[in-house]
């Protein structure tokens, strides 16, 4: 019987939450301890929502792509 | 704390970013590697994609690191011009691979655009064709790495041997292992992350010019001449920074460079040809068409964002004199500008991203047509199908060693590069002719096929020849003196399209043609396709070729 395989779709849901996570935590990070050398347009915290969306979008696919078992 | 000398310096969690990336692809080629036991599994993916995969995949071979800072930098040179190589020079492409050309490559049931040249013309004109491709995606492998490498150096300040031999190693590693599924599912990844990691600096960079007009304003006031509109200054070869015509761009690089790309060149073909059924393979070019349309957003944009935010950018000799900033930097200096901890990680990995897929897509096309279009018939007697799977391991790790050698080889004499580049155009405009013939007129004899494609192939390095001697060349070939090596390249693969149909219908109607029965399955006419009337309108590649091309047609008139 030929094995099942995993969409890839599962493995983009599961980097983009890593992803999400490491850039959501990297943002507020710099949300509560400003770095000294600031990128332009730094207030608008780009990191914090990119992060967050991420995250969602990479629990989503995770979610509705995950391996099942039939 | 940023190296002297580099664009961009890379925190801890940005090392992190990139290091999960070259973690996942790796464990996904491992993971495949038990699916990929035969030949069909290894060379074609088990013909067993969806077409948002293979629509996907398509696109990501192409969209390699250097496409993504070579076009942002043109676009900062040449500005919004440089968005012809998206449009018009990919879309009608595109659309006619799905529509007019998938049929015949997918019911023909070939593995590789040469093998398609072998069921029509014979092997003569398979030979030709495989030879010469395998040669050149070889070498155009190597002078991407190097060229890769070299970005990463004056980027982050990382050695260039360093990063040869680990995202080499990478991409051998994964695409010896899991095959063209392989690749084909990290393209897809790749691709996502693309866009992921691209897709913020033009939102950043919109919001700080103010908004598309602002944005035009400040570049109207930073410097003179149009670069922000596509055709109106296309009209004589002196009223625009690239030097071109309009006839250059629709007939030369529209018709001839794009519809050779994208319908022969095998690289982004063989993505296609992995399909499920003929429906998926014809949406495949469709659904990719649709996404190159949009490639411009994370290229084109922050190119013209640079023109509007950090003029003074110049040329790479007069920046190497002045020590200021390129123009071919405009990227990765976009990057520093606005990308944080965290997201400036997602941005390199983009980059190293659209590398490794280019890359992976160059080492799987050569991996195939050595073993089926090279190897396979040089040995006579029957062998296993594990044997050829076998071959195409080995052969994928040659191709990278190959490819190392020539990035090596390419750091020592540069200007080897330029001419591998000319050597790789000369062949593919002439190939487009010879498919297409084949494909449509059933009258095209295999004579005539291997004729008109040797023919088209030394008319391209004649004309090429002869403008490095005598540059006075130029005014004939080009039909201009002002014209530039972009205009050139337009014109030459011209006339030796024409040259190689020219050539081919000659020999054909002097040469005897194969009898009708042998061309079910490759020619228009002698074919029946299937019938799509059962299907739904939205269910229909026509329907959304046809949704595709009227966007097409609304974008060039917006930015007319």
């Amino acid at each position: 019987m030929k094995k099942k395989m995993i969409s890839i779709w599962f493995f983009i849901g599961l980097i983009l939450t890593v992803y999400g996570l490491l850039i959501l935590g990297a943002g507020i990070y710099d949300l509560a301890v400003p770095a000294k050398l600031r990128v332009v347009l730094g207030n608008l915290h780009a990191g914090v929502w990119w992060g967050a969306l991420l995250v969602v979008l990479g629990v989503v696919y995770i979610l509705k792509f995950r391996p099942r078992k039939t | 704390m940023q190296n002297p000398g580099t664009l961009v310096s890379l925190g801890g969690i940005d090392i992190l970013i990139i290091a999960v990336y070259f973690f996942l692809v790796l464990t996904i080629g491992f993971y495949l590697k038990r699916f990929t036991r035969t030949g069909n599994d290894f060379f074609m993916a088990g013909r067993g994609m969806t077409s948002w995969i293979a629509g996907l995949s398509f696109v990501a071979a192409n969209l390699g690191a250097l496409e993504l800072m070579g076009w942002a930098a043109a676009s900062y040179q040449y500005g919004i011009l440089a968005t012809h190589w998206y449009w018009i020079g990919a879309i009608p492409a595109m659309l006619f691979l799905g529509i007019i050309m998938m049929p015949f490559y997918y019911i023909s049931r070939t593995h590789s655009v040469p093998g398609y040249l072998q069921l029509r013309y014979g092997n003569s004109s398979r030979s030709l064709s495989a030879v010469c491709f395998g040669l050149m995606t070889v070498l155009m492998s190597g002078i991407n790495m190097y060229s890769m490498a070299l970005v990463m150096k004056v980027v982050l300040g990382w050695d260039i041997h360093f990063s040869i031999w680990v995202s080499s190693a990478t991409v051998a590693i994964y695409v010896a292992l899991g095959g063209l599924l392989s690749a084909i599912f990290n393209e897809v990844l790749q691709f996502v992350l693309i866009w992921l990691g691209a897709l913020l600096i033009p939102i950043i960079g919109m919001i700080e010019a103010g908004g598309w007009t602002k944005m035009v304003a400040k570049i109207q006031q930073n410097f003179s001449g149009d670069y922000t509109h596509l055709w109106r200054s296309i009209g004589s070869f002196t009223d625009n920074p690239m030097g071109i015509h309009w006839t250059g761009i629709v007939f030369g690089l529209g018709f001839v460079i794009s519809f050779g790309y994208w319908t022969t060149d095998f690289l982004v073909v063989q993505r296609v040809l992995a399909a499920k059924d003929l429906r998926s393979a014809k949406m495949a070019p469709i659904i990719g068409a649709g996404f190159k349309m949009m490639v411009p957003l994370i290229v084109i944009l922050p190119g013209l964002l640079g023109l509007a935010v950090m003029p003074g950018l110049v040329g790479e000799s007069q920046a190497v004199a002045t020590g200021g900033h390129s123009y071919n930097e405009v990227l990765p200096l976009m990057m520093a500008r606005y990308l944080g901890p965290g997201l400036l990680g997602l941005g390199i990995t983009a980059l190293i991203a659209g590398f490794m897929s280019g890359m992976a897509g160059n080492i799987s096309a050569f991996a195939t047509v050595w073993t089926y279009d090279i190897y396979k018939p040089l040995r006579k007697k029957q062998l296993s199908d594990s044997h050829f799977v076998s071959v195409g391991r080995w052969t994928t790790i040659l191709g990278v060693l190959v490819s190392i050698g020539t990035a090596y080889l390419v750091m020592e004499f540069a200007s080897i590069m330029d001419y591998v580049q000319a050597l790789f155009s000369f062949f593919i405009a002439p190939l487009f002719a010879t498919v297409l013939f084949g494909m449509m007129w059933k009258r095209a004899t295999p004579a005539g096929g291997f004729w008109g494609l040797l023919a088209g192939t030394v008319s391209s390095i004649g004309m090429w020849l002869w403008v490095k001697l005598d540059p006075s060349a130029l005014a004939v070939i080009a039909r201009s003196p002002d014209a530039k090596p972009m205009a050139e390249n337009m014109y030459r693969a011209l006339w030796c399209w024409i040259i190689c149909a020219g050539v081919t219908v000659l020999v054909s109607l002097w040469t005897k043609p194969k009898p009708e029965s042998e061309l079910v399955g490759l020619v228009r006419g002698c074919t029946e396709l299937p019938s799509e009337q059962h299907l739904r309108l939205t269910q229909r590649p026509i329907f959304w070729a046809g949704v595709v091309c009227a966007v097409f047609i609304l974008l060039n008139i917006i930015f007319w």
